[in-house]
């Protein structure tokens, strides 16, 4: 068994070598002295090549993942020369803060408004954007732009639009006989300002994922919906949707990921306040670590978030193997 | 021939049509809904205080004036900081390409132990938050004295994994046949690196480029710590500082450095839209 020589190595192109995903095992090099000068100059390379990449990971994720992880269970102040062990004291401290109960709240209702809102409006964009309609290449690059900019900057923008003396939006509710809300200062305005922003700037990517996803439901199922009689919204619920479930599951997933993740439009905008109203998960660990400098509370905070991004991941990749059935 | 000669076949047809109106009606809707914010963003930002602080709303500059930007200019140094982000956004993207075309040839091409777990190691990054990494990474950057400096902005977060991914995926699809003939006709990995698989992979590398030049460029958190000082600074942590020093005094200042940080990406992605558009929703397509 060991001398048999792999198609790869006898170079037979003719029988193409399986290299799908993941790296299937490579053919084994025969042990003769070429070979082993062969592999020697492969590790050679790889450490080369692949080594400069596989360093900065492990010296700037792995360590301070790990690292994370040790500062957690200490009482610890940035900067500070002094740490104590104090085990899981600082997961206990958040489990029992007074703030800790209205912090996962507003990151419940940040994420659920941001990613069914992103989820919902993106579909009904991609589903108008899908029809053939003159100028919708236009559209879409509009819808996408906000995309491709800068979370901070997006934030400054959005707060002259929601000044309430000289802001757009407050002309606009003028222009129906409302008021503006006081968005900078009274809660919930913030909260939804932050919402509103965060759904503008993400909604292109939704409805371009959609986009692709629409283009791939085979039009004869559409046909012969509609010639069974099925009205559209009747197609769009009972074969456009379900066809979609893929792509729906995949955007909840990122979206998710990221609007968990999000912060510079909050730091743009309210720098998590007012009075804590906007302080999110991962805002809160921000300004446990820089601001009061509790940097090991704030570590244990950190693999709080952690876990929960982890769990979500661990959703999807157990669908994903399930997907198979259905394409 | 109008519609309303016939009664029979006007009805269908008008039925074709109107959805038609509608999706039309609708699509410009959502387009000014949504195109809104950045042009008025331009507009503001060639007011004037008196036409920007007016009730109703001026909607268009009486003369536009480039003063908020010179006095943005004035408050902050706003060509330095131009050229710092542009500078750190070439630089961290080159280099982000390049870590990530050498480690995926090195995960395709090569046979060296451990290769797989290499692999797993590069992939698992991608659920790692960066926040989990923050606070050590913060202390190492300060530790070795690299807060204030281009290396503090650009190394920690100079590792691809999602360049590495979408470059594997691709090479995957490569025609194996070339290379080995290559390899045949004595062309070593660099060799074969350069002169086949870096020409056959063109749209991947603009996908990946494009991408890390659009996240470097936007990159405000970790510039946002580990810079103070303006000589070092990027873009948008210098919208922080003028943010800081002038309040919601003054919008068309504000707006102007916004529009300074918006515009060079705007115009990016509106010039280059096809291929960038790829890179940020491949991972849609890859799973």
């Amino acid at each position: 068994m060991t001398t048999v020589v792999t198609p790869r190595a006898a170079g037979t192109p003719a029988a193409p070598p399986d290299r799908g995903a993941p790296p299937a095992a490579p053919p084994h090099p025969h042990r003769s002295r070429l070979g082993a000068r062969r592999r020697r100059s492969a590790l050679l390379w790889a450490l080369l090549l692949a080594g400069p990449n596989v360093l900065l990971l492990l010296v700037f994720v792995y360590r301070p993942l790990l690292q994370s992880l040790y500062l957690s269970t200490l009482q610890w102040n940035l900067g500070s020369p002094v740490a104590r062990f104090i085990g899981f004291g600082n997961y206990a401290e958040w489990l029992t803060a007074p703030t800790t109960g209205r912090v996962v709240l507003t990151t419940l209702v940040f994420t659920v408004a941001t990613v069914g809102g992103a989820m919902v409006l993106g579909l009904g964009l991609a589903l108008l954007l899908n029809r053939r309609l003159r100028g919708r290449g236009a559209a879409r690059t509009v819808a996408f732009a906000p995309y491709v900019l800068s979370g901070f900057a997006v934030g400054i923008l959005w707060l002259f639009m929601f000044d309430p003396r000289y802001g757009l939006i407050q002309e606009l509710l003028g222009w129906v006989g409302l008021g503006s809300p006081a968005w900078y200062t009274d809660s919930p305005w913030p909260l939804v300002m932050i919402v509103v922003v965060y759904l503008w700037k993400n909604l292109g990517y939704v409805a371009l994922i959609y986009l692709a996803g629409l283009q791939a439901v085979p039009q004869d199922l559409k046909d012969a919906a509609a010639l069974d009689g099925a009205s559209s919204a009747r197609t769009l619920r009972a074969i456009v949707l379900p066809l979609l479930t893929p792509t729906t599951f995949f955007l909840l997933v990122t979206m998710m990921l990221a609007s968990l993740q999000s912060f510079d439009i909050i730091q743009a905008m309210t720098q998590g306040g007012p009075l804590g109203s906007t302080t999110t998960l991962m805002y809160s660990i921000y300004e446990e670590s820089f601001v009061t400098g509790r940097a090991g509370y704030a570590s244990a905070v950190a693999t709080v978030l952690f876990l929960v991004l982890l769990a979500v991941t661990a959703v999807q990749m157990r669908y994903v193997q399930r997907k198979v059935h259905y394409s | 021939m109008s519609a309303a000669t016939l009664a029979i076949p006007g009805k269908p047809r008008r039925r074709r049509r109107s959805p038609q109106v509608g999706g039309h009606l609708a699509m410009v809707l959502a387009t000014v809904v949504l195109g809104a914010p950045l042009l008025w963003m331009a507009l503001a930002s060639l007011k004037t205080p008196e036409e920007l602080y007016q009730v109703p709303l001026q909607w268009l500059p009486g003369v536009p004036s480039l003063d908020n930007y010179a006095q943005a200019a004035g408050a902050i140094p706003l060509g330095r900081l131009l050229l710092n982000s542009i500078g750190l956004t070439v630089v961290g993207a080159g280099l982000k390409v390049a870590l990530g075309l050498a480690c995926a040839y090195a995960l395709v091409f090569l046979d060296f132990p451990f290769r797989r777990v290499v692999f797993g190691l590069v992939i698992a990054t991608l659920m790692i938050p960066p926040q989990i990494t923050i606070i050590p990474n913060y202390t190492l950057v300060a530790g070795l004295g690299w807060l204030n400096t281009y290396q503090g902005i650009l190394v920690p977060g100079l590792a691809s994994a999602f360049g590495t991914f979408l470059f594997r995926q691709h090479f995957l699809t490569l025609p194996t046949s070339i290379l080995e003939a290559a390899e045949l006709d004595g062309a070593g990995h660099w060799r074969r690196l350069w002169r086949f698989v870096v020409p056959m992979s063109t749209p991947t590398l603009a996908a990946v480029a494009l991408v890390s030049v659009v996240t470097e460029w936007n990159d405000y958190l970790w510039p946002f710590l580990v810079v103070d000082d303006p000589s070092t600074m990027t873009l948008p942590v210098g919208l922080t500082l003028l943010q800081n020093t002038d309040g919601m005094s003054d919008w068309g200042v504000l707006l102007a450095a916004t529009v300074v940080v918006t515009l060079p990406i705007l115009l990016v992605f509106l010039i280059l839209q096809r291929r960038l558009v790829a890179g940020l929703t491949a991972g849609a397509v890859t799973g």
